[in-house]
């Protein structure tokens, strides 16, 4: 296997789909000639030229819309938001435009469009850029939402949501990009809706997705050593769909739940999950579901305190600790 | 079948004052057969005849929501429509039912869709707002003002991209001018030299708010000089004229890929939905005037007639087969069955539709 990073992983993806199919077009901000705000897409200009990358003004909503139109006609668009921030301003043509058409034609029209960018904070760059959306996104039936964490889930995934044939939505994370993982050499597809147990453990499950695969993947460790409990940690990897099987199948092993989510708590994708659990599993549980968020409010700038404001090792441990006590 | 109760909307008034004529030689008018010329005549006259039909319905109760009826805009929709090659493509806003007559949908489908029926071209599950037909190139009908302009420069971007000679005509009323999507396509339109025309459909109220009171500037299709594109202006009660101005324009988008802006100067009788109480911003001697001097389909006719092309007979004969046909679309809908609770999860995801070649696993649902 190769090791790559997770940026790289999702150029190769890219690198892949537009050798395998002449529909798929990469458009965005600063996606050619600069070679990607975050180098994403970098080298992609030179090897497919501009017809195939293409450089758009800053305009959310204008090229987004214009890729919702030309995926009704059959081209696969990828597109690339700088920041899934940025969705607010193109949100009538992801929620209403690419969500509904298939809907509202009964089934006549599709939209296999995949939007893809970094969603998360961490950053240091205040409320306006650290939106993580995939709840808002995932709330709209028609619509796919995937959040990889690693760079082999980045590539498998971003492979499957591009052959699509429904509007996907790709979280991907600035701090992830650099990240370094294996990835197989030969072709990859992960199927969307599949979750990875990233880690066995028997008395505590944590589900999570994104970098908080990796806060709670470290945090297992230091619990395994100094407290000795043993966590399976379930990375959903696609919040929409869901695969609640691999869930279920955890907490009937554990019997302890704790969520772990980048998201601001109300109305979030842990929200979710914890009905679903309760209401499928209620004779599981040992104890009430946990769930550590992002702490309310809208993300602060001061960049010690915004990392004790999202997720982290430490206060998973902690959760954890609640969660099992 | 029902024959009764022929509405009169265009029943014989004087002569009106702006007629057809200094564009019937224009060579795209020239060109038509007189089966061509009468065909848009029929169309035009089975669109009003259809949302009169609709009207009784929406009175009736038969329908809910929204009725944004079209009636006194007919040229516009018909003149476009009937330029399309095969790869031209249409898109509009909510005021869609008479593009989708022009492009060729079936009423009866139509009117099903706006009783809620299964039968609906949409399965009843997009309403007045939201007909489509991509087997037409017809891609909606959408609800949100402006909303649909960007996607109308994707379909002119895919066209391009494919290589065809094609062109897309993206439908606007002149409320939507001042929507920032609309300008962003506008933009990239002019960019990248994507073939569109941008169609303002100026009826003068964007719902009960003049253009005077809503938007800045000397006119609306001027703001194309802005990102440097062609526009041109017409008068939407003369179905020649609009066939002219749009040729022009249409062969620019696909001859050369030159978008462009129009402007056609139309008018609508009834209010901007059916329940718009349509008393607060106009008058009735305002919409009187316009049925009396500018109707669409007045003005068409007196046109073919002097041309020899209609007679009376056959101008009666165009209107009792439409009003057949609007009551026969009425029955088909009235007894068409309404969707099921089961089909309400049906047509959200293709996957799920055709599940033999789903990929993804796991839950598309959630309860």
């Amino acid at each position: 296997m190769a090791v790559l990073t997770y940026r790289e992983a999702i150029r190769a993806a890219l690198a892949e789909e537009l050798t395998r199919d002449e529909n798929v077009v990469l458009m965005g901000e600063e996606v050619a000639q600069f070679n990607g705000a975050y180098k994403v897409s970098e080298g992609l200009l030179e090897k497919f030229g501009p017809d195939r990358i293409v450089d758009t003004p800053i305009s959310e909503a204008g090229f987004i819309g214009m890729g919702v139109g030309a995926s009704m006609l059959g081209i696969r668009p990828v597109m690339e938001l700088m920041f899934w921030s940025f969705y607010s301003v193109a949100f009538d043509q992801i929620l209403n435009n690419a969500a509904n058409v298939r809907y509202m034609s009964g089934g006549l029209i599709n939209c296999p469009i995949v939007i893809r960018g970094p969603a998360n904070g961490g950053t240091n760059v205040g409320a306006t850029h650290s939106h993580t959306p995939e709840n808002v996104l995932a709330n709209h039936p028609g619509v796919k939402v995937i959040v990889p964490a690693t760079a082999r889930d980045a590539k498998g995934l971003l492979k499957s949501a591009i052959r699509d044939n429904d509007p996907c939505f790709f979280l991907e994370n600035t701090i992830l990009y650099g990240e370094k993982g294996e990835v197989p050499d030969t072709e990859e597809l992960i199927p969307l809706g599949l979750a990875d147990v990233k880690r066995t453990g028997t008395d505590l499950t944590i589900v999570t997705y994104g970098r908080c695969v990796l806060h709670s993947l470290a945090a297992a460790e230091v619990l395994e050593k100094d407290h000795d409990i043993s966590v399976e940690v379930v990375d959903l990897r696609t919040i929409r769909p869901l695969d609640f099987d691999t869930v279920l199948a955890s907490v009937k092993k554990t019997h302890r739940v704790l969520i772990v989510e980048e998201q601001k708590p109300f109305a979030s994708v842990g929200s979710q999950l914890a009905y679903m659990i309760q209401r499928e599993a209620f004779d599981e549980l040992d104890g009430p579901i946990h769930r550590l968020a992002t702490i309310d409010a809208p993300a602060i700038y001061s960049p010690p305190v915004e990392t004790e404001q999202l997720p982290n090792v430490p206060r998973v441990i902690k959760a954890a600790l609640a969660a099992v006590a | 079948m029902s024959n009764k109760a022929v509405p009169n909307a265009d029943k014989k008034v004087e002569a009106p004052v702006a007629c057809a004529g200094s564009h019937a030689s224009a060579p795209i008018n020239s060109a038509l057969s007189n089966e061509g010329k009468i065909e848009l005549h029929r169309k035009m006259v089975r669109i009003r005849r259809f949302e009169e039909r609709s009207l009784r319905a929406y009175q009736s109760k038969k329908i809910g929501g929204f009725l944004h009826l079209y009636i006194g805009q007919e040229a516009v929709a018909v003149g476009c429509c009937s330029l399309m090659g095969p790869n031209d493509h249409v898109i509009t806003a909510y005021r869609d039912h008479a593009h989708a007559i022009a492009v060729g949908m079936d009423t009866k489908a139509l009117m099903a869709e706006l009783y809620g029926k299964i039968t609906g071209c949409s399965k009843g599950k997009g309403g007045s707002m939201h007909y489509f037909a991509p087997s037409l190139n017809y891609w909606g009908g959408h609800g949100i003002v402006g909303g649909q302009i960007p996607l109308g420069t994707g379909l002119a971007y895919a066209v391009k991209y494919r290589k065809l000679k094609g062109a897309a005509m993206a439908f606007m009323g002149d409320g939507a001018v001042n929507q920032g999507a609309v300008h962003e396509a506008y933009n990239l339109a002019a960019l990248w030299n994507l073939p569109v025309v941008f169609v303002v459909e100026n009826n003068g109220y964007s719902m009960g708010t003049s253009q005077d009171r809503s938007s800045a500037g000397p006119g609306l299709a001027q703001r194309a000089e802005a990102y440097g594109m062609n526009w041109g202006t017409c008068f939407g009660h003369d179905v020649y004229e609009v066939r002219a101005t749009m040729d022009k324009f249409l062969t620019l988008a696909r001859e050369k890929n030159l978008p462009s802006v129009v402007e056609i100067d139309t008018y609508r009788y009834r209010g901007h939905s059916v329940a718009d109480p349509d008393k607060t911003y106009r008058t009735k001697e305002e919409i009187e005037e316009y049925r009396r001097t500018k109707d669409p389909i007045q003005v068409y006719q007196a046109a073919l007639l002097k041309e020899g092309v209609l007679t009376d007979a056959l101008v009666e004969q165009i209107n009792t087969e439409a009003v057949n046909e609007s009551e026969l679309a009425a029955e088909f809908a009235e007894m068409s069955p309404f969707p099921t609770v089961d089909d309400i999860q049906k047509d959200v995801y293709w996957e799920v539709d055709n599940p033999s070649q789903r990929t993804s696993k796991g839950r598309l649902f959630f309860d």
